[in-house]
């Protein structure tokens, strides 16, 4: 999914081959992770598909099934991951994965410090924003998940950045060893105001945190806790709001006036220029938002460790 | 000094300023913003005095200064913590009391404090500190006691922010850099807002090792932002379509330094579809077969781009004649004194012609004067198998338009409009609600994965 090195970039000239994890894209928001191995067959409701007739084309093909049915085949990115991981808990979307990346300031080369690790969707972004130089240290005090999370991490061939560590953040806090080499933090956790402390200890001076709660009664009491270490505290909301767009045939009536208006049933279909009432059909590309929105998902919180003088 | 341009981009050293280096100068807690650049003689302007920034340098980035009186006049001096943690706001110690008071027999006819303006200039003679001042008008307002302890709060913050005002050193990163502009520049910056800033670069699966294709008409941010996430591998290709590169102003405020500026490099559309050795193949009238005279010209272009920069002078004032006295740009003579590092070299021929073997591996347009679908269709067959894109725009119809011809002509997937939305929230003990401004608009993003079509030859 990474290029950890030049060698392993996207570009035409790299191929599916087997062992290669592929996206396979149905339609719009149907797609599914699939790894490509020579004997196996993928099956949905357009076909049966040999894998074998993946390898060796190159990433974005189309590809079809017995039966006719296609599906396309793109090569994995975190966003895509993102939307076809298997969701053991609650996961971050890409609005506010994307924000907490900018707004925690990580760069290649950050150390990041990650709890709960959960399904592992914000982690596989963390990890592509300090590759190929920094490292991702994320915890979950849920050991069958910390599991789950480590094999989507050798899946998507990231597991050499991130390391996954069982731990009770809450009770315990972040371990010593890391003490101020963090620049950043990133908290997902119940009572994230308990782990304050633990993560002012981890990071450096001016380093970056932020804390993501459903409720608002959460984020007070992280505020007040971040208060006395922390400054810039600042908290926000974000959303994606997704648009429609249709060709839209336009029926308009031309002739006295010249004025489009609602039209019964017509007959003609092509412009007549012998008679005096003329019809052209025409068309337009329209937008409009989309019905439906993901309303919440998170308040995210802000802060940076003070500098001592 | 000139020395700590080797480790500059090591994530450590640069959360100290050094000389040379541009810094974001936050008065008065996000009131005011400046982006400066720490030299032996500049300065910043509070109230009506010119305070030299020498202080600044050398301290780690988030330090706080604070205007300080002393003999030989006011300067800027560092704050300590404990002096730091002295603001209300800032106190752990809350208890959230009966509040009995309220503002019914208030009435605002500035006849509340005592203190006349010359009072104050002599306690400041005298030597008092900002500190002793506010609560010397404290001590003089008959209405203070009145007032509910919210209020006293806003009170005392308001006088703190103009006898004792705050100087924040930032560290201009893309967030930084990007907010400060959407406050006070937006339209330079096409109204990106950071959240959707944030998105094109995620949309784009921004990361190390990659070749990026940009087209940036929005000063130089999104390829700061762009150049910034890769850390100093792969590319970052400034394209541009018609005879001139766009201003890349921006790009010098990042405090990027060698690594970094190496890899952001300019091409023009026609010296990427030109085929070499071919002059029936040339598009554009700035493209030359041999490697020789395309040098030349490319260090007359970028040239040409650096003085365009060093005034700031043609594309920026016809967007926003006034307010440029607040980014001070280095003269030519600290130019060359600092050794700011320059990006923004023409591409060579050896990395456009890996771009053509191998594609780029992703592409971001935030063009607001070009033609989004002809730009669009132009660029695509340059990008690898399976690459991801995000066009940003401020009108929703060219998107709609591009979304609707890249879908009728089979040339990517996963297409979506995406508008993001972005508020904050004042958290405060017994105060907490979304914030009174808002943000209302940032952008549209069009973005898409792009797919082979043996279809469509």
């Amino acid at each position: 999914m990474l290029a950890l090195d030049t060698s392993k970039k996207l570009s035409f000239s790299k191929l599916i081959a087997s062992g290669d994890l592929v996206i396979v894209y149905e339609r719009h928001e149907t797609m599914k992770a699939v790894k490509v191995c020579e004997g196996s067959v993928f099956q949905n409701r357009f076909g049966m598909f040999k894998h074998s007739h993946w390898i060796g084309l190159p990433f974005g093909s189309k590809v079809y099934s017995n039966k006719s049915g296609y599906v396309y085949l793109l090569a994995p990115s975190p966003e895509l991951w993102t939307l076809v991981l298997s969701h053991r808990t609650q996961i971050l979307y890409i609005a506010d994965i994307s924000f907490v990346i900018m707004y925690l300031e990580i760069v290649p080369g950050c150390l990041v410090l990650e709890s709960g690790t959960g399904s592992g969707s914000l982690t596989t972004s963390l990890v592509r924003a300090v590759a190929p130089t920094g490292h991702v240290h994320t915890f979950d005090f849920h050991e069958q998940r910390a599991a789950s999370a480590r094999e989507d991490f050798e899946r998507t061939g990231v597991s050499s950045m991130v390391t996954v560590g069982v731990r009770d953040i809450q009770g315990k806090g972040f371990p010593d060893e890391l003490c101020g080499l963090a620049d950043a933090v990133f908290l997902d956790l119940p009572q994230p105001w308990l782990v304050i402390v633990s993560a002012a200890k981890m990071l450096k001076p001016d380093a970056t945190l932020c804390s993501f709660s459903p409720c608002i009664e959460q984020v007070q009491r992280s505020c007040e806790a971040l208060r006395t270490n922390f400054t810039d505290i600042r908290t926000f909301e974000v959303l994606l709001r997704t648009y429609e767009v249709r060709e839209v045939k336009i029926n308009s009536m031309r002739g006295q006036g010249g004025s489009p208006c609602q039209q019964p049933p017509c007959k003609r279909r092509h412009t007549n220029e012998g008679s005096d009432k003329q019809e052209s059909v025409s068309s337009a590309i329209m937008a409009r938002p989309s019905a439906e929105a993901r309303g919440h998902t998170g308040y995210l919180t802000f802060a940076r460790l003070r500098c001592s003088a | 000094m000139s020395g700590n341009q080797s480790n500059v981009d090591s994530v450590q050293s640069r959360r100290v300023t050094w000389e040379g280096c541009s810094v974001l100068l936050d008065i008065n807690d996000g009131d005011r913003l400046v982006f400066s650049r720490l030299t032996e003689n500049s300065t910043l302007k509070i109230g009506k005095k010119n305070y030299s920034l020498r202080p600044l340098i050398g301290c780690p980035f988030g330090s706080l200064f604070q205007v300080e009186y002393g003999a030989e006049g006011s300067k800027l001096s560092r704050l300590l913590r404990s002096a730091e943690v002295s603001n209300i706001e800032d106190n752990g110690d809350y208890q959230p009391v009966e509040e009995h008071r309220d503002n019914r027999e208030l009435v605002d006819n500035n006849k509340a404090q005592s203190l006349s303006g010359e009072d104050i200039e002599e306690l400041r003679r005298q030597g008092a500190t900002g500190d002793e001042i506010i609560e010397a008008l404290i001590a003089n307002s008959a209405t203070f006691e009145k007032k509910t302890a919210f209020s006293q709060e806003k009170y005392r913050l308001k006088k703190q922010k103009k006898y004792a005002p705050r100087v924040l050193l930032r560290r201009p990163v893309a967030r930084s850099i990007c907010e400060t502009y959407f406050t006070k520049y937006p339209a330079r910056i096409g109204f990106m807002r950071v959240d959707t800033l944030s998105l094109l670069l995620s949309m784009a699966n921004v990361a190390a090792n990659s070749d990026i294709l940009v087209v940036d008409m929005v000063g130089g941010l999104l390829t700061g932002a762009v150049a910034e996430r890769m850390g100093g591998s792969g590319y970052v290709c400034n394209m541009y379509l018609e005879s001139s590169p766009y201003p890349m102003d921006i790009v010098r405020m990042f405090n990027f330094g060698d690594e970094i500026c190496k890899r952001i490099v300019r091409t023009s559309l026609s010296d990427l579809c030109s085929v070499q050795n071919d002059p029936s193949e040339q598009m554009g009238h700035d493209v030359s077969i041999q490697n020789d005279p395309s040098e030349q010209m490319g260090h007359d272009v970028s040239a040409t781009a650096n003085s365009s920069n060093e005034q700031m002078c043609s594309h920026e004032t016809l967007t926003e004649p006034s307010g440029m006295e607040e980014i001070a740009l280095p003269s030519e003579n600290e130019v060359s004194k600092c050794k700011i590092p320059k990006a923004g070299d023409k591409a060579s021929q050896e990395t456009i012609d890996l771009w053509k073997a191998n594609g780029f591996s992703s592409l971001i347009v935030a063009a607001p004067e070009l033609d989004t679908w002809n730009t669009v269709k132009d660029l695509m067959p340059h990008l690898s198998h399976s690459a991801p894109f995000a066009i940003y725009h401020q009108y929703l119809q060219p998107l709609a338009t591009c979304m609707h011809r890249l879908q009728s002509e089979k040339m990517a997937v996963g297409l979506q409009i995406s508008e993001p939305w972005l508020r904050e929230y004042q958290v405060l003990p017994s105060r907490t609600h979304p914030c009174m401004q808002m943000s209302a608009f940032g952008g549209y993003i069009l973005s898409g994965v792009k797919i082979c079509n043996p279809e469509s030859a």
